[in-house]
């Protein structure tokens, strides 16, 4: 971009910031929900100063017939209906209700599911093409960052969204900082629904998490360069060190609020954050593959009264599947991923069903952009593994570890993440069993919005980026 | 993740075969020269055609004596029943690592590539093969039975030379050593010939006119004069490229790379080539068909990763066939070390494709020939391996169910006509850690032996 298109860019956002306050029916690219942080309240307690401008688009009420449905909870229909209306699902049955002039599809030998949940993507902060100009995934500049934020790296046109749509059935995905540092920063969640900005695609009410991570990337990181931490124990004693501080700081804005004499104390973007987990309103998403390192996780955890949602990796899990199940700790794993490191030596392809099996919450997680388009693929591996070793799950049972574990796991599954009426129509038609190799999406509903659909090329989006380039909106 | 470092992609390697290709075999031939004859499954020859129903295997002194419907069971033959279950050959990793890497990112078990290293073509992987590295274990585990063995590259854009190996249970893996020479001539081969294609070109050509110069006096080459770029053991590893002898394995995936490579044969053109990675190759098919150069491609590439990619597609395999290119499936820097065993969930995906509209995909005989007779083609031994037609090496695997389904996994495998065992480390594991609670010992001391399998 030129200077003058830099100039120009500038003072178009800055217009757009401008146009505050006029939140509701015309759509904003920018943060429609912002507000001037003048008064005091905002000063010390605005949660939400990137607000979700996600709106959802216009949908026709939709009645899938004779379908096979899998709720994503566990529970499953064969030769069923489904019906979505005003983004919502309305109701889901043998049969349901069809309103007059609803569009009906016939769901003859295909399946319907909720839209998959990544629990692990970085897509837009690790966009495609992979240059170091859009590298923007790991502030590792210290161990230590939670004042970042991913969402201000993400870049809506990294095409990698398009691909989880359309190859994935990919609706909701939680994109992470990445684990070169022990506390990486916030992640956010959002809708994949393409956007002018990242706001319009962020999922509305979708609370943030906080990315931690164990072993040996920040050990690596931090050690070649001679600083702390390069051991584990490192990893550990700066972690502890980062949290002592957090609950000095929590003390001293609880004493400030609760009594409220005098001048607020200073606030640090770092301890604000860690503030928001110690007051149990973002939950930490933790990289860690060993068994071990979960455990004393855990420990440290209970030590500075914070919560785990999830282990991500946790390529160890099938080790510890009690302690996680005691724990109510999620693992957010992959298939077959195994030995590319040291501490994903011990991955086995049973992990998935163990974890299941042990009665913990297991999830099937991407941290690929070409994995995120064949999760389905990934549960449909680990189930069969499971069966062979002798664990039976039925197949609706393995669709929660893509729908509703990874929902709670984000915290978004009183709006998504299950056929239930009154969520989000966040749904997928499967052009057959979703479990199959020879399964792809046939259409794609966001909040009831048909935002890909395999028959139709005008539902198959195309970023900016790949506008004018080789191969647009080519089948991908 | 850590993007760069979780990153379970490593570089390519390449390879091709000349020269005698018994180097391994020959010690499992003795030890099971029993007959075998697989009845009742349905037997899928990996040739490209549909599966048979109730087809027959026969394998016999190490090699597939037969195969198909209406087969006779030789008097004395050991009779399995694979009624129910699926019978193919062994998946052919098209483009691997296997045998060189135990754990990618612990150096000292990684020998893809020699950065620091004053040598590049002459390089070799044969020494730096070992047959008891996990990953071919696993990749056995799952049917995988024989692998194109590539190096990657280190100071030059010659990695050097590949081979191709079995996964068998023994120390003898080399299928065909020295089996062809691998050059990188994108953006990495850009990058390492100085700063851009320009130079990875002029690179490439006055290396191979240097083999041209010693093939011809090998005497007289003279290594320290000031234009040389190659040591004299690389210039003489070049001459069986340079003399067709040799296949010459080169990555490009941007149309035009692919184009640049095609037109060494005009200056060159003994060259025998051969195309990998090659996402753009759909661009350029018809060119490709015309030069008559197989594709060993990445089967699911569909983002424009980097700026070579931007036309990316899964249809890119599909498209290539339907122009007439000799293609089939490898997964250069795709886990290339140890993932080899996704090979067949790839192919699977490809059949997918014909159900998209607008997609180009392939048809289900087609994709299992992609992942055996098609890169053991490409490497030129399709006389040897990557098929169940007569006389093709024992390579044998007994599927649950369809092998390019996702819930089917093999039951029972043959490398040159040897049942090889399928427990792994992951197994072992698996079996330890079946109920995570200790009983009346510590896990330590729990080493049952896998239940199944």
């Amino acid at each position: 971009m030129t200077k003058q298109g830099l100039l120009a860019g500038g003072a178009m956002l800055l217009a757009l910031a401008g146009c505050a306050s006029t939140a509701g029916a015309e759509e904003s690219a920018s943060s429609a929900g912002s507000r001037p942080a003048t008064t005091r309240e905002d000063r010390i307690a605005n949660r939400d100063p990137y607000p979700s401008t996600y709106r959802a688009y216009p949908s026709v009420a939709t009645v899938v017939t004779n379908v096979t449905i899998f709720d994503g909870e566990g529970g499953r229909i064969d030769g069923g209906q489904i019906l979505m209306a005003d983004g919502k699902i309305v109701a889901v049955g043998q049969t349901v209700e069809q309103p007059a002039g609803a569009t009906v599809i016939d769901g003859t030998g295909k399946w319907v599911t909720p839209g998959i949940i990544d629990v692990h993507s970085h897509l837009g902060d690790y966009p495609s093409p992979g240059v170091d100009a859009l590298s923007d995934g790991n502030e590792a500049t210290d161990p230590a960052t939670p004042e970042v934020w991913a969402e201000h790296s993400v870049w809506p046109q990294d095409p990698g969204f398009t691909r989880a749509l359309a190859n994935g059935g990919v609706t909701t995905l939680q994109i992470l900082p990445g684990s070169a540092n022990l506390t990486g920063g916030r992640s956010v969640t959002v809708k994949n629904v393409p956007g002018r900005t990242m706001q319009q695609m962020k999922f509305p009410g979708a609370p943030y998490g906080l990315k931690m991570a164990c072993g040996e990337n920040p050990k690596r990181v931090y050690g070649e360069r001679n600083r702390a931490p390069s051991t584990r124990m490192g990893n550990i004693a700066v972690n502890r060190q980062m949290w002592m501080r957090a609950q000095e700081y929590d003390r001293r804005w609880d004493a400030w609020e609760e009594n409220g004499r005098g001048n607020a104390p200073n606030r640090e973007a770092d301890m604000d954050t860690l503030r928001e987990v110690l007051d149990g309103r973002i939950q930490i998403h933790n990289h860690c593959y060993r068994a071990d390192e979960m455990a004393i996780v855990i420990d440290m955890a209970k030590e500075f009264g914070y919560t785990v949602s999830t282990f991500h990796h946790a390529v160890e899990s099938y080790k510890i599947a009690d302690l996680l199940r005691e724990n109510e700790i999620c693992s957010a794993m992959w298939s077959d991923w195994w030995g590319f490191k040291m501490e994903s030596y011990d991955a086995i392809n049973e992990n998935i069903p163990l974890v299941h099996n042990a009665g913990a919450c297991a999830i099937v997680h991407s941290d690929d952009p070409d994995g995120i388009q064949r999760l389905n693929q990934e549960a449909a591996k680990a189930l069969a593994d499971g069966r062979r070793m002798g664990i039976q799950i039925a197949d609706e049972v393995a669709w929660t570890w893509l729908a509703i574990n990874p929902a709670r796991a984000i915290g978004v599954d009183e709006w998504t993440g299950s056929l239930k009426a009154g969520k989000m129509a966040d749904v997928v038609l499967w052009n057959g069993n979703p479990l199959s190799v020879y399964t792809r999406p046939e259409k794609v509903w966001i909040d009831g919005a048909l935002m890909f659909d395999a028959n139709d090329p005008a539902r198959r989006p195309v970023t900016d980026f790949e506008l004018g380039q080789p191969g647009e909106g080519d089948v991908k | 993740m850590i993007r760069r470092a979780d990153r379970r992609r490593s570089p390519l390697f390449a390879m091709l075969g000349i020269g005698c290709a018994f180097v391994g075999a020959f010690t499992g031939y003795a030890a099971n020269a029993q007959t075998v004859a697989i009845t009742g499954g349905t037997v899928a020859l990996g040739d490209g055609s549909a599966p048979i129903p109730n087809g027959t295997v026969v394998i016999q002194n190490g090699r597939v004596r037969a195969a198909g419907a209406g087969v006779a069971v030789p008097a004395g033959a050991e009779r399995i029943d694979a009624t129910g279950k699926w019978v193919s050959p062994g998946i052919v990793a098209g483009f691997s690592r296997l045998g060189l890497v135990e754990v990618d990112a612990v150096d000292e078990t990684n020998d893809v590539a020699a950065r620091t290293s004053p040598f590049s073509a002459a390089l070799d992987v044969v020494p730096a093969l070992n047959p008891r590295v996990s990953a071919i274990a696993i990749s056995r585990n799952r049917g995988v039975t024989r692998a194109v063995v590539s190096p990657g590259i280190g100071a030059a854009i010659f990695a050097g030379q590949g081979a191709v190996i079995d996964m068998g249970d023994d120390m003898n893996a080399v299928t065909r050593p020295r089996a062809f020479q691998f050059v990188e001539l994108g953006e990495a081969g850009a990058r390492r010939a100085g700063g851009s294609r320009a130079a990875s070109h002029l690179y490439i050509r006055t290396a191979l006119k240097a083999a041209q110069s010693f093939q011809r006096d090998p005497g007289g080459y003279d290594a320290d004069s000031r234009d040389a770029v190659l040591p004299r053991t690389d210039a003489e590893a070049l001459v069986p490229v340079v003399t067709g002898r040799q296949p010459l394995v080169i990555h490009a995936e941007r149309g035009a790379d692919i184009l640049q490579a095609l037109a060494l044969k005009t200056e060159f053109p003994q060259l025998k080539l051969v195309l990998v990675g090659a996402t753009e190759g759909w661009t350029v098919a018809r060119q490709i068909a015309a030069a008559g150069v197989p594709v060993i491609a990445s089967a699911l590439v569909d983002l424009p990763a980097a700026f070579e990619t931007l036309s990316a597609t899964q249809s890119n395999i599909g498209r290539m066939k339907a122009a007439g290119v000799q293609v089939s499936i490898g997964m250069i820097n795709d886990n290339d070390t140890r993932q080899a065993r996704q090979s067949a969930q790839y192919a699977g995906n490809l059949v997918a494709l014909t159900k998209v509209p607008g997609a180009t995909g392939l048809q289900w005989g087609e994709a299992l020939a992609a992942i055996t007779s098609g890169p053991a083609e490409a490497m030129g031994l399709g006389d040897e391996i990557g098929s169940l037609r007569p006389g093709r090496r024992g390579d044998v695997v007994i599927w649950s169910g369809d092998p390019l389904e996702l819930s089917s996994a093999p039951e029972r495998v043959w490398i040159d006509g040897v049942a090889q065992p399928l427990e792994t480390r992951q197994t072992r594991l698996r079996d330890r850690y079946a109920t995570p609670t200790e009983t009346a010992l510590p896990k330590a001391y729990d080493r049952s032996p896998s239940t199944t399998r």
